[in-house]
């Protein structure tokens, strides 16, 4: 054959390079379909590859700059490639990765932009390690750490939900048919006992929201380890921090180890303190989240000091529609450890009256007692909870 | 009937079904009846998902077997389930018969007439089926991971009874919303496709195909507004449904062309949300027929 195959096999690895999960099967599903539209036709060519090698709507991008810049002959998909040809002068911001990706790229110099940022990444995690002592009640390293591993070993006991499955339970308030019969079967069709089952609960969705802009810095790295204990300790949540921008991080969490996940997450956080704008977020999350992470009544920590560097426009707006979107939408405010904390800031007032429930964070005991919320009864059907 | 030969001829069957498909769209489909591989298609809810499955079921032609999703769907609701009533009353009978050894018993007893066949089963057996599974995304983990034995192997183990399997494979289409992420297991056996907004051209095809007696000008218009109204940021953009249902409301209004008045009537037709519908009252939804009107005419 000509030299397709090469061909589809280097494709698949500048895809993996550029960070998409594109494995053998991949590939032979690719070479699979080839066969089967003709390789003339370039939008069924694309339209191919692109139902075989890829799994989800977010690496369409990728993929399809990929697809411009590797297949830019648009005549000879079967033309042996050339890794030497000069990439296109101009290309799309979503390129650049995956021309970094392609063989015979030499890796380019990373922009100054970026240099720059980790520097102010690297010196804002020295400041919080100084402010994290002040604020979590003048903490020495050492007890920090031990606050880290008193974090670690939280867990956190939501109300569990109902589903409509059952487990078998010899006290089960429910007669099971099915495992009566069978057992019979045992003693020539006599029904001895019945079988019984019960319900399983399941702790509902979690979606954790957390505020790392500048005034929440104090907090943040502590916060960092409580997203991660949480997020190792169960399955469905789903974690996202906000300052400016809103960036989920429920993959790059994901990571067992707190250093390996923060170093994941610190890659892809683009402003790392850096001012706030709140309802901004919030309306990003219900525009392009809520719907996929807030099925099967999910429970929202939203966890800021509700300071917005915008007069917070739009947040009451944003904050109503995402308490009508999930069944409880839990405040964490660290501002209210203070006596005489008084609802004044814009940015609190119009947060205020869409939250289920306010609570502090700021010390272990207060996340203590976020525990034991959590796993109170369900009296929160509504608001007046 | 056979199957489809090329793209081409796929779009085409799709099209004399009444579906206006694009050219991925078509290889998408063509690929998965060539290559035995099930699709799961994800969109924005009103993009024409569901449509695509009722379409190819009726032109192949293939038995529709639906299965709609919820949540904490089971076994006994998706796959089959044991009449146990039928089966104490025959062990009723068998002991009145005098049959107590226990293997004659428990072959009577496990038998398949005794099973209830629900959609999955009911794909598998009897004449090619064309199995859609609607809205994957509201079902449960626990039931996704038992679709995969079916989704690879076309295939169902009942325990008692044994494995079932398909003489003929049903083309399998999976729908979701993304109200929860399809987990990675599935979409890997599948062949992916994203539904997404139709432009303009091929949306006024969809409403000459689907609407046709809404006059072509009023079409226009009513398309040229949706559009619009997708590229900003509302909490839920009309989908190509409702952009249907807007122009059939108009039509039987006697609307021959879009005005501010009637459309702020019948807002509540395309847009579901009242965050939605309240941003576009007044001066901004004149402006935006307006708008249309122009870009139509």
């Amino acid at each position: 054959m000509s030299a397709l195959a090469p061909n589809l096999l280097a494709f698949g690895r500048v895809l993996r390079r550029a960070g998409l999960p594109v494995g053998p099967a991949e590939t032979l599903g690719a070479a699979e379909a080839l066969s089967h539209v003709p390789l003339s036709d370039r939008a069924a060519f694309r339209a191919a590859l692109r139902a075989t090698m890829i799994h989800r709507r977010d690496h369409f991008e990728v993929f399809d700059a990929a697809f411009d810049l590797f297949w830019r002959n648009p005549d000879a998909p079967v033309a042996p490639f050339n890794p030497d040809e000069p990439p296109p002068e101009s290309l799309p911001p979503a390129a650049r990765r995956v021309s970094d990706a392609m063989p015979g790229a030499s890796p380019p110099p990373p922009p100054a932009g970026e240099q720059e940022r980790r520097e102010d990444a690297a010196l804002a995690v020295s400041d919080r390690e100084r402010l994290n002592r002040l604020d979590f009640e003048a903490m020495s390293a050492e007890e920090l750490a031990e606050a880290k591993r008193e974090i670690r070993r939280l867990a956190l006991p939501l109300a569990e939900r109902p589903t409509r499955r059952f487990r078998p339970d010899p006290s089960g308030p429910r007669a099971d048919l099915r495992a009566t019969i069978r057992a019979s079967m045992r003693l020539g069709g006599e029904i001895t006992t019945l079988s019984r089952r019960r319900r399983v609960t399941q702790p509902p969705p979690l979606v954790l929201l957390c505020d790392v802009s500048g005034s929440m810095a104090h907090y943040a790295q502590i916060l960092l380890h409580f997203l991660h204990a949480v997020a190792n300790d169960r399955s469905r949540v789903h974690s996202f921090v906000f300052g400016t921008r809103l960036t989920n991080i429920t993959r790059a969490l994901r990571n067992r180890d707190p250093e390996v996940a923060f170093q994941a997450v610190s890659h892809i956080l683009p402003d790392w303190s850096g001012g706030t704008r709140i309802g901004e977020a919030l309306a990003r999350f219900n525009h392009l989240w809520a719907r996929r992470v807030l099925g099967q009544g999910a429970v929202v920590l939203l966890i800021t000091d509700g300071l917005d560097r915008g007069g917070a426009e739009g947040l009451a707006e944003a904050a109503e529609r995402l308490s009508h979107s999930c069944r409880r939408l839990i405040w964490l405010n660290p501002l209210l450890r203070y006596a005489g904390f008084q609802p004044r800031a814009a940015g609190i007032r119009a947060l205020l009256p869409h939250v289920h429930e306010h609570r502090q964070v700021h010390n272990l005991n207060s996340l203590r007692a976020l525990v034991a919320t959590l796993s109170a009864p369900a009296r929160n059907q509504g608001k007046s909870a | 009937m056979a199957l489809p030969r090329d793209v081409a001829d796929t779009q085409a069957l799709l099209e004399a079904g009444g579906y206006v498909a694009d050219r991925a769209l078509a290889t998408t489909v063509h690929l998965a009846l060539t290559m035995g591989r099930p699709i799961l298609l994800e969109g924005e809810p009103g993009t024409g998902k569901t449509e695509i499955a009722k379409v190819l079921a009726a032109q192949l032609p293939r038995r529709l077997v639906r299965l709609q999703c919820h949540d904490g769907m089971d076994l006994s609701s998706a796959a089959y389930e044991w009449n146990h009533a039928r089966q104490l009353m025959a062990i009723r009978l068998a002991e009145s018969a005098g049959v107590s050894e226990r293997a004659s018993l428990e072959r009577g007893l496990y038998d398949r007439h005794f099973l209830e066949a629900r959609p999955l089963l009911q794909a598998l057996e009897g004449s090619p089926a064309l199995l859609l599974i609607d809205e994957l995304d509201r079902a449960d983990e626990p039931f996704e991971a038992f679709l995969l034995e079916i989704l690879a192997d076309f295939q169902i183990t009942v325990p008692e009874l044994g494995t079932i399997r398909a003489e003929t494979p049903p083309v399998v289409i999976i729908t979701s919303n993304r109200t929860r992420e399809v987990h990675d297991a599935i979409r890997r056996r599948c062949l992916y496709h994203w539904v997404d907004y139709p432009d303009a051209a091929r949306e006024r095809a969809i409403l000459a195909r689907r609407a046709p007696d809404v006059p072509a000008g009023l079409s226009a218009q009513v398309v040229a507004f949706a559009q619009g109204l997708r590229g900003d940021e509302f909490f839920k953009p009309p989908g190509v449904a409702e952009t249907i249902d807007w122009a059939r409301a108009l039509t039987a209004l006697d609307r021959r062309e879009l005005e501010p008045a009637t459309a702020d009537a019948t807002l509540g037709v395309l847009l579901k949300y009242q965050d939605d519908i309240a941003r576009l009252r007044g001066a901004e939804l004149a402006r935006r027929v307006e708008e249309a009107r122009e870009a139509a005419s």
